[in-house]
């Protein structure tokens, strides 16, 4: 039990990126595909995340610190720049949904091919 | 300096386009001069460290940690390698630019995203740690699809640009991934660091499949190289060539993090195998499905998905046989050498071909082959600069294209002749779609729809002769080029020991 309590982040991060696959994959709405793209990207900024605890770790800020345990900082880091990679993403994305609606008049994605070969 | 550019040139674009075009040039020219430089420095001293922020990249936060924390840059054989390709495929595609794009609406944005682009290329190459490798990854994404879907009047270039940054998301996501486990595990994301770290556990091998995977996806090898024909072909003005360099940088850090992070530690004739098919299957389909495309640079698109299958076959035979020094000695190191090689070579080559593309489809308005014909005669020196390349692409004897498949042919003939015999058949099917391709476009009769049209402007036929005089010039003297440039890069390759120790050991 208390396995999957210390563990519970990471089971947390395979449920996420199960759901995330298996929606960019069975879907054929192009904004549920970047839909699903944006929940394997929040697994995989949740996995980072939650690499970087330690148990009864404070926040790692040096002014005022109650103690010298932290969890680590870098992957807070990481994550944040992730973060911000996948807001770009997502607008560029989507914007190119838009565009794509805007000459084929669908968001299906098998409709709205006009390239082949 | 491309970044810093980068970020200027909306600020000059304000001034006139005139003097944005000459921005842009000139910053180009400069970071073409500094990689030039940076190459020389490094092939007399060994590799050079920068640490961002430090002295040393081993000084670390005084307190508590005394692992190295710095972000460094590190540049050997291999960077300072791609480095010269990726700064001469971007300044021969920008000065193509400024004609190609002269009509087009938001060029300020257009060469933001250029510059970008480069500095991307060159930083990927340059960077010694994994999670700076992932932000340039992400930066390269990011303005290569903008730019391959840049003409939003296009409805191929729109789809085009939304299938590459879909692929380039999943695959940074899983690059993003493994970095997660190495840090989990070993607390570093410094390459060098973390070859040395390094035990070959279970977590490491999902890493390497995550990096393998996802990198090959990037560089657009089979089976996931369905994102690039879609994405080369409407790529605005120049930029074909310079996305193109892009992937090949994707394809140096697969070396790199295959060669220089996990190096002897590897089940090698694993990996190997999984990169040679990886490039037999490429070089195969690439060219089959080649042969029956009527759009031209679609066509050329497809060869250069075969041409990394050379790329592949040549260092996955080295990597096959890394284990082995006797083995790596005879042929792997050439293998490896060829490989490398040809990565510039195609860049060169297959970049003036996309150009020479581009300005067919400038000039005529259609990039279908059915319709076009007998521009031989109008557009003279496009004419030369495609026989030049289709020449070169093929692997005919005097230009450079042949000495890197002779060296790829050579080494892989050790490992097993099947391989061999697989390149030069495809090598022979590059030439007949060319030659189909050549017939189709320049020679044969004249469509009177065509009659009137003119040659390109200046700055086209600079741009590519810019890519066209160093396919020359590489074929010319191929020993001094191989010499000079190549070895030192495969040499980098192999040589982990040497990588690890000049980053760490320097402290």
């Amino acid at each position: 039990m208390s396995t999957i309590v210390t563990n519970a982040p990471f089971i947390g991060v395979a449920a996420l990126a199960c759901v995330g696959l298996y929606i960019m994959l069975a879907q054929r709405n192009l904004i549920k595909i970047v839909m699903g793209i944006t929940i394997f990207e929040s697994a995989v900024n949740l996995f980072l995340v939650s690499l970087g605890y330690r148990n009864e770790g404070i926040a790692p800020i040096f002014t005022n610190a109650t103690g010298t345990h932290m969890v680590l900082p870098v992957p807070q880091a990481l994550t944040l720049t992730s973060i911000v990679i996948g807001v770009a993403t997502t607008a560029l994305m989507l914007t190119f949904i838009v565009l794509i609606y805007r000459h084929t008049g669908e968001t299906d994605a098998k409709k709205s091919r006009r390239v082949k070969g | 300096m491309p970044l810093l550019a980068a970020f200027l040139t909306p600020l000059v674009g304000r001034i006139g386009s005139q003097a944005r075009n000459t921005f842009v040039i000139v910053a180009l020219a400069i970071v073409q001069i500094l990689v030039i430089i940076v190459a020389r420095d490094v092939y007399a001293n060994g590799i050079h460290v920068y640490t961002l922020g430090a002295a040393l990249p081993s000084l670390a936060i005084p307190e508590t940690h005394m692992v190295p924390v710095r972000i460094i840059l590190e540049v050997d054989g291999l960077g300072a390698f791609m480095g010269l390709m990726g700064a001469t495929v971007a300044l021969a595609g920008a000065i193509y630019s400024i004609s190609c794009m002269k009509l087009e609406t938001g060029q300020d944005r257009f060469y933001t995203l250029l510059l970008l682009l480069a500095a991307s290329m060159v930083g990927i190459q340059y960077t010694g740690d994994l999670f700076n490798l992932f932000v340039f990854l992400e930066i390269l994404s990011i303005s290569g699809a903008a730019l391959a879907g840049f003409r939003t009047r296009f409805v191929d270039a729109v789809e085009g640009g939304f299938k590459y940054v879909i692929v380039s998301t999943v695959a940074a996501l899983l690059v993003l991934i493994s970095i997660g486990m190495f840090y989990g595990q070993y607390n570093l994301l410094n390459i060098a660091a973390l070859a040395d770290a390094m035990q070959y556990t279970a977590i490491d091998k999902i890493a390497l499949a995550l990096l393998v995977v996802a990198l090959l996806t990037k560089s657009g090898a089979v089976p996931s190289h369905w994102w690039v024909p879609d994405t080369y072909t409407p790529a605005a003005g120049g930029t074909s060539p310079i996305i193109y360099g892009a992937s090949l940088t994707c394809l140096a850090a697969l070396f790199r993090v295959v060669f220089s992070l996990y190096g002897l530690k590897l089940s090698l004739s694993l990996i190997g195998w999984v990169v040679i098919i990886a490039g037999l299957l490429s070089m195969f389909v690439g060219v089959t499905m080649a042969l029956r495309q009527t759009d031209v640079k679609r066509l050329m698109t497809y060869h250069a998905i075969s041409q990394e299958g050379y790329m592949l076959l040549g260092v996955g035979v080295g990597l096959a046989v890394l284990g082995d020094p006797q083995a790596v000695a005879a042929y792997g190191r050439e293998a490896i050498a060829g490989g490398i090689f040809h990565v510039i070579n195609n860049a060169f080559f297959k970049g003036l071909l996309l150009l020479t593309g581009e300005a067919l489809f400038f000039q005529l308005g259609t990039r279908d082959l059915n319709k076009m014909g007998g521009m031989g005669r109008n557009m003279k020196w496009t004419c030369a600069f495609f026989i030049i390349g289709a020449l070169a692409i093929s692997g005919v004897p005097p230009f450079n294209g042949f000495a890197s498949k002779l060296m790829i042919y050579e080494s892989s003939f050790h490992l097993n002749p099947m391989l061999t015999i697989i390149a030069l058949v495809v090598s022979v099917m590059t030439l007949a779609s060319f030659t189909k391709v050549f017939q189709a476009a320049f020679t044969g009769p004249e469509q009177p729809e065509y009659a009137q049209v003119q040659g390109v402007p200046l700055s086209m036929k600079i741009g590519m002769g810019i890519l066209a005089g160093a396919t020359v010039l590489f074929s010319l003297f191929p020993q001094f080029v191989v010499d000079t440039i190549v070895y030192p890069a495969a040499d980098a390759l192999l040589n982990q020991a040497g990588y690890v120790s000049a980053v760490m050991g320097g402290a």
